[in-house]
């Protein structure tokens, strides 16, 4: 005698439904009653004087804790647990959100009004910084940038890709010492790097420069490029290595011509990722390359203008329009490591074969 | 209950109903649908997304009974039991249409307590998990605590769940253990007599026995058979001859690619013996799968 | 196991075992030079270094004597990281909830690429949003601290001015270490166990109930790990500290008057004009500042990977 129900429904079109989400027009009830706290949180703050959006996002979030509670009188305890300590998570998510988001939203609505046509292209050589938004530029800062970027990358590249052959490929008896160190490396503050340069590049050499800036940031580099070298190595599949030994292959011969070769663009992005940590370092630059106002393409002449510093230069003046440029400038530089993330991450893919 | 190697099992408790069960005469009477269902499905489907899974499966389940659900993998079956206990929903692609039935009334309406709901229809899952914070004792009442339900006796709903799941004797002297500390079969039956200590009607036992060794699958088997005196039990399962041990009742799954139907489902013995499609009788003959 | 090796790969051996030293190298002598050029001060001033209370230059000649002591500023460090853990830690972590356990799966896609983008937003532009954006807001919350809590000493403030303080410093730090807090414990609450959860709700448990059970507890050590980084990056703050907080050479646990600073601002604020002597107490400085950020990041490591290990 078969267990199946005699009575069968006539399917021609069964249709998908998730009836445990609420019917749509509780949703938009929902979403109603929402708007109109909204508003009365605004009245609120108006009758009482309670300041700012943090008084409206108070006035907000008692009214929502409250409804809650109401609404869950008599659901039981558990229930009523979840539903006040699930609104109190979504609120202190927003809170812990709150200050990135509104600098996302800082740097566009207050960094665009000093863009204009020659931003990127001009420098400070003869433009102060009070004078009209439409004059003068970054680019000697973008210059100086990536003149320090470029060398710290020469550095730390070769440095980091050795390092992550010797954690994978060598696998020395130092393996677990290095790994610790260059995981702890990570933590070396970025003044004391600065510091590190200042006492001895600097003494040496008798005065600031690009180079010297560039070597202490090759420092906070290291250890990001070096971690993320030997992740990528680390995904190499031990049958290629194998296949290579088998054929013969030294051990050298097989690094260099056949893993390192399936591991370029994430190698690349190690080097990327390294630079998007230091591009707006300023710590390390106040105590080794300083600054400038104009265009210079020698390094090891002197000091040199960088993102960084441009932007801490005209925030410590402080002028309407020295801050205008601030935020420009930090708009700018926000929107490049915004560009290596992008690269990274299309970059970070393409390994796959 | 020493009945684990007999096709079906012979049951005390359907004399002690009053309900003749016939399921063992070749004739097929149909006393069968004079039992109470524990549970019942009506044109009952599942989909992810677009991708359709489960195609109107109309199956009941007599109460105080075991049914097993075979099938060959990928055909549906674990989504099916989520179905039963509305944890199938958990998925934010999931879909599904048709209606659960409990005791005559659709878990799925919208005036339904999910939360409360499974309460009554407990599952145990494929590998043992304990949670690990707490000790033996905690978890057997993590249940009651979820729930916040109150209770007289904690000691003794302690004693009486780990009592029906058969560890009793092994653990009552460390209580206070973590829950880790036991081995795998141990672990599988904590589980159960955790699942146990909201007194659900239903257990839905996920492969219960797949990551353990045949001891331990034997003792849960035991287990099972003991269980299903009081509560219905649904368990899902690869192997054909634990299904023909443990289960009065099999339902047969089958996907051709496409959504998983309910090919058969009957009396074990006659699924296992004299089953009335020929898929069914290629599969426990063990031709696919 | 004795492995022959060609000449070629002995090379290639030795090659990239410098490559891998160097990084240690390049630690190793970091602290040493640190140390070096600073010992001269610790055995000048001995352990008044770090109890002291003044940051003198002296007059050169021998008259009023140099005296260099970082006591203010190390707990200045202190506070002002510790005020920055405080918020950072819970907010982290109910982020990281809701992004896990809440959000629906688009806006947890896109919160979490914002987030990646986020820890990545220079110390910098923190410095720059404190003073711009959230001063005001700020100061306003001081006073509010110091109307109704002025009798508690920590938050006691005489004057009424509010601006620049360690509180507001704290603020902003905890703003800048939260990403960083949030990334770590989201990723070690994603890894629980899918059973541990679904067992959860099986038994009748509701979202929060399965969350306090099975989440937090596992979650627990990789959470403190991120906290731990979070930190480490607090401690050695110096742009945000030094446009945030009115550097007074003072112990001041008032976290809410304009008076305080940390050992990295002092160091940027006293290097453009310090005597040689000066120098080497700034170096001396750093040397500190370095190991307590050494220690706390590889306390930070050992912790998170023991917590990874467990996991796996």
């Amino acid at each position: 005698m078969s267990l199946t129900n005699e009575i069968s429904v006539q399917v021609t079109e069964a249709i998908p439904t998730q009836p445990w989400h609420k019917p749509r027009a509780a949703q938009r009830r929902d979403v109603l009653t929402y708007m109109a706290l909204a508003l009365v949180a605004y009245a609120i703050v108006m009758v009482t004087g309670v300041a700012g959006p943090d008084g409206w996002a108070l006035v907000f979030f008692v009214e929502v804790l409250a409804l809650t509670i109401v609404r869950s009188r008599n659901i039981g305890k558990a229930k009523s647990t979840n539903a006040i300590v699930s609104t109190v998570i979504g609120a202190g998510a927003v809170v812990a959100f709150a200050p990135w988001m509104s600098i996302f939203f800082s740097l566009i609505f207050k960094g665009f009004h000093g863009l204009y046509v020659g931003y990127l292209f001009r420098d400070m050589r003869v433009t102060t910084p009070d004078d009209e938004l439409n004059m003068g530029g970054v680019g000697h800062a973008i210059i100086g940038s990536m003149l320090m970027v470029l060398i710290a990358t020469a550095i730390t590249l070769p440095l980091g890709i050795l390092s992550g052959v010797y954690l994978t490929e060598v696998r020395g008896r130092l393996t677990k010492v290095v790994r610790f160190v260059i995981q702890s490396m990570s933590g070396v503050p970025s003044i004391v790097a600065g510091l590190f340069i200042y006492t001895t590049v600097i003494a040496l050499t008798g005065s600031f420069s690009g180079f010297a800036g560039a070597l202490a940031l090759s420092v906070l580099m290291l250890p990001t490029v070096a971690r993320t070298a030997e992740e990528v190595l680390k995904l190499v599949p031990e049958d290629l290595r194998a296949a290579s030994y088998a054929l013969g292959a030294r051990q050298w011969r097989s690094s260099l011509m056949v893993v390192l070769p399936t591991v370029r663009s994430g190698l690349t992005t190690a080097a990327i990722l390294g630079v998007a940590r230091v591009v707006g370092e300023t710590a390390p630059l106040l105590l080794t390359a300083l600054s400038n106002n104009a265009f210079k393409f020698n390094p090891f002449d002197g000091p040199i203008a960088s993102m960084p510093m441009y932007i801490f230069g005209l925030l410590q003046i402080g002028t309407e329009y020295s801050l205008a440029r601030a935020w420009s400038g930090s708009l700018v530089l926000m929107l490049i490591v915004l560009a290596l993330f992008i690269t990274a991450r299309r970059l970070g893919g393409k390994d796959k074969r | 209950m020493n009945v684990v190697n007999q096709v079906g099992t012979e049951s005390k408790t359907s004399k002690e109903n009053g309900i003749i069960m016939n399921e063992m005469s070749a004739s097929g009477a149909t006393a069968v649908a004079e039992r109470p269902l524990g549970l019942e499905t009506r044109g009952l489907h599942a989909w992810f997304g677009s991708h359709h899974v489960l195609s109107d499966i109309n199956l009941q389940f007599p109460e105080r009974s075991v049914t097993g659900l075979i099938g060959p993998s990928g055909c549906g079956k674990s989504t099916f039991l989520r179905m039963l206990n509305r944890m199938h929903e958990f998925i934010p692609s999931a879909a599904m249409a048709g209606e659960v039935l409990m005791n005559g009334s659709d878990i799925y309406a919208p005036e339904v307590d999910a939360a409360a709901m499974r309460l009554k229809v407990g599952m145990v899952f494929q590998k043992p998990n304990p949670f690990p914070a707490m000790t033996i004792k905690e978890n057997v009442l993590a249940g009651i605590k979820l729930a916040n339900l109150k209770v007289s006796n904690h000691d003794d709903i302690v004693e009486k769940c780990l009592t029906r799941a058969g560890l009793w004797k092994e653990v009552k002297d460390r209580l206070n253990a973590s829950g880790g500390s036991l081995s795998g079969g141990q672990q599988q039956r904590l589980c159960i007599a955790r699942s146990l200590a909201v007194e659900p009607t239903i257990l839905l036992m996920d492969e219960p026995c797949s990551a353990l060794d045949p001891g331990s699958t034997l003792r849960i088997e035991e287990t099972i058979h003991e269980l299903a005196e009081k509560i219905t039990v649904v368990i899902v399962t690869h192997n054909m001859q634990q299904a023909s041990r443990v289960s009065n009742y099999c339902a047969f799954f089958l996907s051709d690619g496409g959504p998983g139907v309910l090919v058969e489902a009957d009396a074990t013995r006659k699924m296992f013996t004299n089953p009335t499609d020929t898929r069914t009788a290629d599969y426990v003959q063990g031709k696919f799968g | 196991m004795h492995v022959v090796y060609s000449t070629g790969d002995r090379i290639f051996r030795r090659v990239v075992t410098a490559g891998a030293v160097t990084s240690l190298l390049v630690l190793a002598l970091i602290g040493l030079f640190l140390f070096a050029r600073g010992v001269e001060i610790f055995r000048d001033m001995g352990p008044k270094f770090i109890t002291g209370t003044n940051w003198t230059a002296g007059s050169g000649d021998g008259i009023i004597p140099a005296e260099f002591s970082i006591g203010p500023m190390l707990a200045g460090t202190i506070v002002t990281s510790l005020i920055a853990l405080f918020f950072a830690v819970p907010l982290s972590i109910a982020g990281a909830l809701y992004m896990e356990f809440f959000a629906p799966a688009k806006i947890k896609r896109t919160l979490v690429s914002m987030l990646d983008l986020a820890a990545a937003i220079p110390s910098l532009f923190f410095g720059l949003w404190g003073i711009q954006v959230f001063s005001s807001m700020g100061e306003r919350w001081s006073a509010l601290t110091s109307h109704y809590l002025g009798w508690f000493p920590l938050f006691n403030n005489e004057l009424g001015i509010f601006g620049r303080s360690p509180f507001i410093a704290g603020l902003v730090l905890a703003a800048m270490i939260v990403p960083i807090i949030t990334s770590v414990s989201r990723e070690v609450y994603s890894r629980t166990p899918r059973e541990l959860v679904d067992s959860c709700y099986a038994l009748g448990g509701t979202r929060w109930g399965a969350i306090r059970a099975v989440v937090l507890p596992y979650g627990r050590s990789g959470v403190v790990g991120g906290a731990m980084l979070g930190l480490g990056r607090a401690l050695g703050e110096t742009v945000a500290v030094y446009l945030l907080l009115n550097l007074v050479f003072k112990y001041n646990f008032n976290i809410l008057e304009s008076e305080g600073g940390n050992i990295a601002s002092l160091i940027a604020t006293k290097f453009g004009e310090a005597t040689p002597y000066e120098l080497k107490a700034l170096l001396a400085a750093g040397f500190v500042l370095f190991l307590l950020t050494l220690s706390v990041n590889m306390a930070a490591t050992a912790v998170v990977q023991r917590s990874a290990r467990d996991r796996s």
